[in-house]
């Protein structure tokens, strides 16, 4: 076997990552894990978790992590706060840049997750962190007893608006179709929530304001009449962009850029791997995340012992 | 942990912020936000590398309403530099760290 630094470099601290730490640290490769800011990803911006077996109660997003974290120190994970820039996969030893460095190792398991994506409207940029955002937990009770938009239809701006209620006066909620994709039990709850407007089968146009957010541009997609809405926060949850901004062409990825692998979680290039919402696929939860990147150390320690 | 960042409430803001000698990054955080609880490592090992030529503040908004009012914060976590009393830069949301040591090599 050629020399390398590492048998496994796993990139996101998220729940993917983690679970991937978990098991390969336990497993005893020489493995280290990178993340770019603090082990955590999306999680800590979710406010409560009812879906994650083993926590009867439900657990918050930023308790469920630290539990993941505190599990993964257990086994000695070697976690390293850096960033990758880029990786080489042109030969079997796999090169990975770092901001101050480059490792080499047998096998790469992706797990960097994904972002809220942008709307690509005006306004966007310039009211972010001034009424606009994408965290109800962190930033709802700025806006206690105010009104408020949130745009998006599936589980996390249903979800979301719910628990923003809970501070605002009102939430409109802004679909571009007229039925919700969220899950039933979430629709439910919304449907019971007097604090929740719907506004059907309507886009976001524009976010406006003077410093801070005060009114929005809704177009109905089916009428094209536009009408403009007085708010004081907007909250934008139309679905997530994948973070693999130092892939560039490395391995094949579907029409929105998430990785495509195969039932074992291998990329198109052999030896590299994805784990949990980087990855193309159907369903994301925490509970996919983890069982994808369990997945995925199998197949890496499969990798490694046929070299 | 020892305290390279300083907590500071609305009553000492002026004296502690904008009357300070040395430039000054502000962490307005609040224990409901997740984000903010994960950063706050991020921002403590910052300040003892630069705690010698930054001074290291954090706000709890919840306590403290005046002061993320005055400067219209609508977002946490939101680091805010500032300098000579004026705010200089400021970066909301979680950031990597290399984003954090450019904006701080920046005013330094």
């Amino acid at each position: 076997m050629k020399s390398v630094d590492y048998e496994l470099v796993i990139i996101g601290g998220g729940p993917a990552g983690l679970t991937a730490g978990l098991y390969a640290a336990r497993a005893g490769l020489n493995v280290i894990l990178i993340e770019k800011i603090v082990p955590g990803g999306q999680v800590l911006t979710t406010d409560w978790i009812e879906n994650y077996p083993g926590f009867p109660e439900g657990i918050s997003g930023p308790d469920l992590i630290w539990k993941m974290t505190e599990q993964v120190k257990k086994f000695d994970l070697n976690i390293e706060s850096n960033e990758v820039i880029s990786l080489d996969l042109s030969a079997p030893v796999k090169k990975i840049k770092l901001n101050d460095r480059t490792v080499t190792s047998h096998t790469i398991i992706i797990a960097t997750g994904a972002s809220p994506s942008k709307l690509g409207i005006p306004g966007e940029d310039i009211f972010w962190g001034r009424g606009l955002s994408t965290c109800a937990t962190c930033d709802a009770p700025f806006f206690k007893d105010k009104i408020v938009a949130a745009v998006g239809g599936g589980n996390t701006a249903v979800q979301e608006s719910i628990f923003l209620t809970k501070f605002v006066k009102k939430v409109y909620l802004i679909h571009r179709r007229d039925q919700l994709r969220a899950t039933k039990i979430l629709q439910e709850r919304a449907f019971a929530n007097d604090k929740i407007e719907f506004i059907w089968d309507s886009v976001l146009i524009s976010i406006d304001g003077l410093t801070n957010v005060e009114k929005i541009t809704v177009k109905n997609v089916k009428t094209g009449d536009t009408k403009k809405i007085s708010v004081d926060g907007c909250f934008i949850w139309t679905g997530i962009t994948p973070n693999t901004e130092f892939l560039k062409n490395e391995v094949k990825v579907d029409d929105y850029g998430f990785i495509i692998v195969d039932s074992n979680m291998q990329s198109s290039v052999p030896g590299v791997f994805a784990a949990g919402d980087v990855r193309s696929t159907g369903l994301r939860q925490i509970v996919t995340a983890a069982g994808d990147a369990a997945s995925a150390v199998f197949s890496a320690e499969h990798y490694i012992e046929n070299l | 942990m020892v305290e390279d960042v300083l907590e500071i409430d609305d009553s000492v803001f002026d004296a502690e912020v904008l009357k300070s000698d040395k430039p000054v990054l502000i962490d307005f955080w609040a224990p409901w936000c997740g984000p903010c609880r994960a950063i706050s490592p991020l921002v403590e090992e910052l300040a003892s590398e630069f705690g010698d030529k930054i001074k290291f503040v954090k706000c709890n908004v919840d306590e403290n309403p005046i002061t993320p009012g005055k400067y219209g914060i609508r977002s946490i976590p939101t680091l805010m530099f500032f300098k000579d009393g004026n705010v200089v830069d400021q970066v909301i949301g979680m950031v990597a760290r290399s984003k954090l040591k450019e904006v701080i090599n920046k005013i330094l």
